[in-house]
């Protein structure tokens, strides 16, 4: 469900908003800011409060020993504060395969989310604004092949890139991660909407070719469209799990999600001690960067979610 | 990820603990195999002989922590080979991938770890190598005759067994003596035991289960039943007889009286409960005492060994838990090397530092050594333990056959046999019936032809 | 800049209808890959979806009968009917927390709203696998969350994952990942509403209850109808959450538990890759019909 469709939606929607009755929009508009209501905050606050607990949960335990972990009360801090060792031991343990494993998920991301982002950019500025043979069957079969499972996918994926040479390699989880059907769309609405065909047509005109007008003219529109899609494409990568554990079997080419599966499961090993203490802290260094990039990115794929702001 | 067969799976992995140290300081000069492949045939052995002096590379799939040792040792001994040792899987996840790279021709390691409840399944798509050509044949007395046994399909010799599981009873003393209780030789008493612990304080019991393939054929196993029959093609899968009964009556009250924990073994949860006092006994494989060492330490000097209670009194029945070796696969492009790596890994040095990691070993010559048996392991109170184990291993009853399909079998234990630890009023007979028949279809759908 | 090339755009405004390749230079480069990974193994799994290979007798041709035991086969069905009971309680649920968030916020009557509107997202940040492991760790009697409750309060609640309760607990996962995305939506959509319709329609003396159901539901249906369709797809192709809880709650939640764990069941355990194929396909043209139906009518009554 990480997509990006809804923007290209909402720029749809901005059109419709605009075609609203001419007698409303004729009135002088008033600039009074609505009350604050403490009722409505507090209901708010309990969607809030469901939201953030398990957040909480993860910090909190996050600073327990793997002995404290289950003798203490999973809401407030007890015993030792051993946060920092955690962070260590998490970082060293098994020679340090975390890091390796968050190496080859920023990799992934970097080539996989990348690439998708690129790819749909293309895409969808193609689409947008060129008419070709074959463009209506473009769409309709990326919509089409969305809705198969991805399991339907697997083992043939599987067996092809196998007889490539490409499973147990980073390229067999690369490869499939480049492809955002929704990125697509998205950036084939917004593309329509934000780069005007006036534009393109004058630097036609001056004799630029399609390729030097996409990246000197129209990219820089596109802007707010390729951060937000970049953004979710990450998300869709960071947290990819069912690919990469059809397709590796070398742990040291596991992404973070492998990886702290492969931890907790080791408490189910004979042999292997229970380290849920470091799959907690795992887990909360995993989200600190995806939400980082959120948080650090916020303005960006707000206006690229609303996307109607481009013009405004 | 499918874990629930996970558990099963697990069962020849072990770390080695104080005992394994205990091991190794007395085992530096018990060598007790020929180090050399010397007891194959002449002509095999001359070709491992020069496989080994050519050099080479070979992949070998285990998840065994002790093959880590035993690969350090081979490739300081024979420096030209490189062995590149990867752990894909425990269990079935290793067997999944073994067999994705089979179906897709590529990838497939020259060596793996193979269970024998695996085996079957490995050898029905031809996908080991028949060691006899190597003159294995000559092995037979090397090992146990039900190790040895359980790594042959008909007369191919499909593996090297490494690590056994007679299966014994594991008790924690500590919680016996508190609450007065006597230390079951029947299932009977044993079911009293259960009953007695609980009354005297509901938060203790006396063993986990929460419903585990590997366990309950096993027990069946020691009870007599014998499921499943195999004949090339031919299979056979019948729950419904005596031995099984046997079993079933006898731990159907434990259910539901609810005298059993529900914990699934292998969890930080079940490891806290043999540590407490939670779990007052474990009917498992021989090769518990070094996980219980490792993961439950806070119960040093609590636990104590001995053998399987018995349905009728003065018997001396057990079965096997767990148990396997490594096995050369048929794509495998230097099976004369992978051999001779396999030969030493299993009947020459290796298998000893096998054993020094803690593992229950399949050799005579290790077992009936006298430092194995004198082993007197401070967190079992120092009971000489290994000779509890060894007689167990003596007392593995015969006859007992794996589904060439057992893996898969077992990963829809729960879907079906499960549901009798659950509410939902399915007994445990009616949920092997539920196993047989999903097993049964799955057999037929595979093109075996099904005995009913 | 781009005021300055506007006016130089003014001159040669001129519609452009011809049909050229030119495009597919933008388009090509995702269609390629497209077609490796994603229509390649679906003509392969289709291909697949006709033969059945057994481990004894090799890779027959069956034509149709791989469908035929799919349509008839009590497991999938039940595994179709538990997804299909998933969709009808966690989508409107979640979706309704979603829209019922995204219009407090939009309404602008909370204390701090970009507090709320950054902290009730930041769960989708989370990985599944995370939130599974997490929430996992939560539900347990013994050690858990639960457990704590149950001790401070005297309370007997059940390990939701040893009940009946595995299907709501996986509800609660999914909702509590995805609530906040779906909010997003909404509020993103209403955010394009301009303010003067909203005033204009104040004056009018036309209350919150009536902006948002004449004003604001309108606005956004094209965003419900949009975040449906993908919920629907999210149902039918349920998966990480189940399957990584399956080790805490092996009794509770089969290997057929939902129709794409039955899939990777069949074609990893099973060896079962024709009839796994055949699963998936039928779960594709199944989400594919129902996501087309709910896109009709969406647009039907926006019209």
């Amino acid at each position: 469900m990480a997509t990006t469709a809804p923007v290209s939606d909402v720029a749809a929607e901005r059109r419709s908003a605009r075609r609203k009755p001419p007698m409303l929009r004729a009135r002088k508009p008033t600039r009074d800011r609505p009350r604050r209501s403490t009722l409505l905050t507090i209901l708010t606050g309990i969607v809030l409060v469901y939201s953030l607990v398990p957040l909480l949960w993860l910090v909190i335990n996050a600073t327990k020993t793997q002995a404290n972990l289950f003798s203490s009360f999973g809401l407030w801090f007890s015993g030792e504060f051993a946060l920092f060792t955690n962070i260590r031991d998490t970082l060293t343990y098994g020679d340090g395969e975390f890091i390796r494993w968050f190496g080859n998920t920023v990799l992934y991301v970097v080539l996989g989310a990348g690439g998708a982002t690129l790819l749909a950019t293309l895409g969808g500025y193609g689409l947008a604004k060129f008419n070709f043979p074959g463009k209506s069957a473009v769409f309709a079969v990326v919509i089409g092949a969305v809705a198969v499972p991805g399991t339907a996918l697997a083992v043939p994926t599987f067996l092809m890139f196998s007889s490539m040479h490409l499973t147990n390699t980073p390229w067999s989880v690369i490869i499939p991660s480049l492809i955002s059907p929704f990125g697509l769309y998205l950036m084939w609405t917004f593309s329509a909407e934000a780069v005007p065909k006036d534009l393109l047509e004058a630097a036609r005109v001056d004799g630029a070719s399609e390729f030097r007008t996409f990246w000197k003219v129209s990219l820089p529109m596109l802007a707010p469209g390729v951060v937000t899609v970049l953004l979710f494409n990450m998300v869709a990568t960071w947290n990819n799990y069912f690919l990469p554990l059809i397709m590796l079997r070398d742990s040291s080419w596991f992404p973070l999600t492998l990886g702290l599966k492969q931890w907790n499961d080791q408490a189910a090993t004979a042999g292997g001690s229970a380290i849920f203490n470091l799959v907690i802290t795992g887990s909360l260094l995993t989200i600190i960067p995806l939400i980082a990039a959120f948080l650090l990115l916020q303005r960006y794929w707000q206006s690229g979610l609303s996307a109607g702001s481009v013009k405004e | 990820m499918i874990t629930r067969t996970r558990r099963e799976a697990f069962r020849m992995a072990a770390v080695g603990g104080a005992l394994a140290l205990t091991l190794a300081a007395c085992a530096s000069g018990g060598e007790t195999a020929s180090s050399a492949p010397g007891s194959a045939a002449p002509d095999a052995a001359a070709r491992m002989q020069a496989a080994l002096e050519k050099g080479g590379e070979l992949s070998l799939w285990a998840w065994d922590p002790a093959e880590k040792d035993i690969v350090a040792k081979f490739q300081k001994d024979y420096p030209k080979v490189k062995v590149d040792l990867q752990n894909v899987g425990t269990g079935n996840d290793q067997y999944t991938k073994l067999q994705n790279a089979i179906k897709a021709g590529r990838g497939v390691p020259d060596i793996a770890q193979v269970e024998f409840y695996a085996i079957p399944q490995f050898s029905i798509t031809k996908s080991l190598t028949d060691l006899t050509q190597f003159g294995a044949g000559s092995l037979d007395k090397t090992f146990t005759s039900g190790d040895w046994g359980a790594s042959k399909v008909g007369d191919q010799i499909l593996g090297l067994p490494q690590g056994a599981g007679p299966m014994v009873l594991f008790y924690n003393k500590a919680v016996f003596d508190k609450y007065g209780l006597t230390v079951p030789t029947t299932w009977d008493e044993y079911v009293a035991a259960a009953r007695k612990l609980h009354a005297a304080d509901p938060k203790k019991y006396i063993t986990a289960d929460n419903g585990d393939s590997g366990f309950t054929a096993s027990m069946i196993w020691q009870a007599g039943g014998r499921p499943y029959r195999v004949d090339g093609t031919n299979v056979t899968i019948d729950f419904a007889n005596p031995g099984t009964q046997k079993f079933t009556a006898m731990w159907q009250p434990l259910i539901d009286e609810k005298l059993l924990a529900k914990i699934n073994p292998w969890t930080d949860e079940w490891f806290q409960a043999l540590s407490d006092g939670t779990i007052a006994t474990l009917a498992s494989g021989a090769w518990m005492p070094a996980n219980l060492e490792g993961s439950a330490p806070k119960a040093s000097g609590d636990w104590r060994v001995t053998q399987m209670p018995q349905y009728e009194k003065g018997q001396s029945v057990t079965a096997q838990n767990g148990g396997g070796g490594l096995s050369i696969m048929e794509a495998s492009a230097n099976k004369d090397l992978a051999y001779a790596f396999l030969h030493y890994a299993a009947v020459g040095p290796g298998a000893q530092s096998y054993a020094d990691t803690g593992e229950f070993p399949t050799q005579n010559a290790i077992l009936n050594s006298p430092e194995f048996l004198n082993a007197a392991p401070e967190y079992f109170g120092g009971q000489k333990i290994n000779q509890v184990l060894s007689k167990a291993a003596a007392n593995v009853a015969p006859g007992w056959q794996y589904l060439p399909f057992q893996p898969y079998a077992n990963s829809i234990f729960a879907d079906t046999a499960g549901q009798a630890w659950t509410s939902s009023g399915t007994t445990l007979e009616q949920g092997l019936t539920g196993w047989q028949d999903a097993s049964a279809k799955y057999a037929e759908e595979q093109g075996f032809t099904v005995q009913k | 800049m781009a005021q300055a090339l506007d006016t130089r755009a003014e001159p040669t405004a001129v519609l452009r209808s011809r049909r050229s390749w030119r495009g597919w230079g933008f388009v090509g480069p995702f269609m390629a890959v497209f077609a490796l990974v994603f229509l390649a193994p679906i003509a392969y799994s289709i291909y697949l979806s006709v033969f059945r290979e057994k481990l004894v007798g090799g890779n027959n041709f069956v034509g149709f009968q791989n469908y035929s035991q799919a349509l008839s086969d009590p497991q999938f069905w039940e595994g179709f009917g538990r997804v299909a009971l998933f969709l009808v309680i966690q989508v409107p649920i979640m979706l309704g927390i979603g829209l019922l968030v995204a219009l407090a916020i939009d309404s602008g009557r909370l204390y701090g709203k970009s507090f709320f509107r950054i902290s009730i997202f930041l769960p989708y940040a989370v990985p599944a696998v995370v939130a599974a492991l997490m929430w996992g760790f939560m539900y347990g009697t013994r050690f858990g969350l639960i457990g704590n409750i149950n001790r401070a309060l005297g309370t007997d609640l059940p390990d939701p994952l040893q009940s009946g309760l595995v299907l709501p607990a996986i509800g609660n996962i999914v909702t509590w990942e995805y609530a906040g995305y779906s909010m997003l939506i909404f509020y993103s959509a209403l955010r394009v509403v301009p303010p003067s319709l909203y005033e204009a329609a104040e004056i009018d003396g036309a209350g919150q209850w009536r902006i948002i159901s004449a004003i604001k539901l309108p606005a956004i249906r094209g965003a419900l109808v949009i975040a449906s369709i993908f919920s629907i797809i999210g149902s039918f192709q349920l998966f990480n959450e189940p399957s990584i809880l399956q080790s805490l709650s092996p009794n509770y939640i089969s290997t057929y538990y939902t129709p794409n764990m039955y899939a990777f069941a069949l074609s990893f355990n099973g060896q079962q890759y024709n009839y796994s194929a055949t699963i998936a396909i039928i779960m594709g043209v199944v989400t594919m019909v129902i996501a087309y139906v709910v896109q009709l009518r969406g647009m039907r009554r926006e019209a």
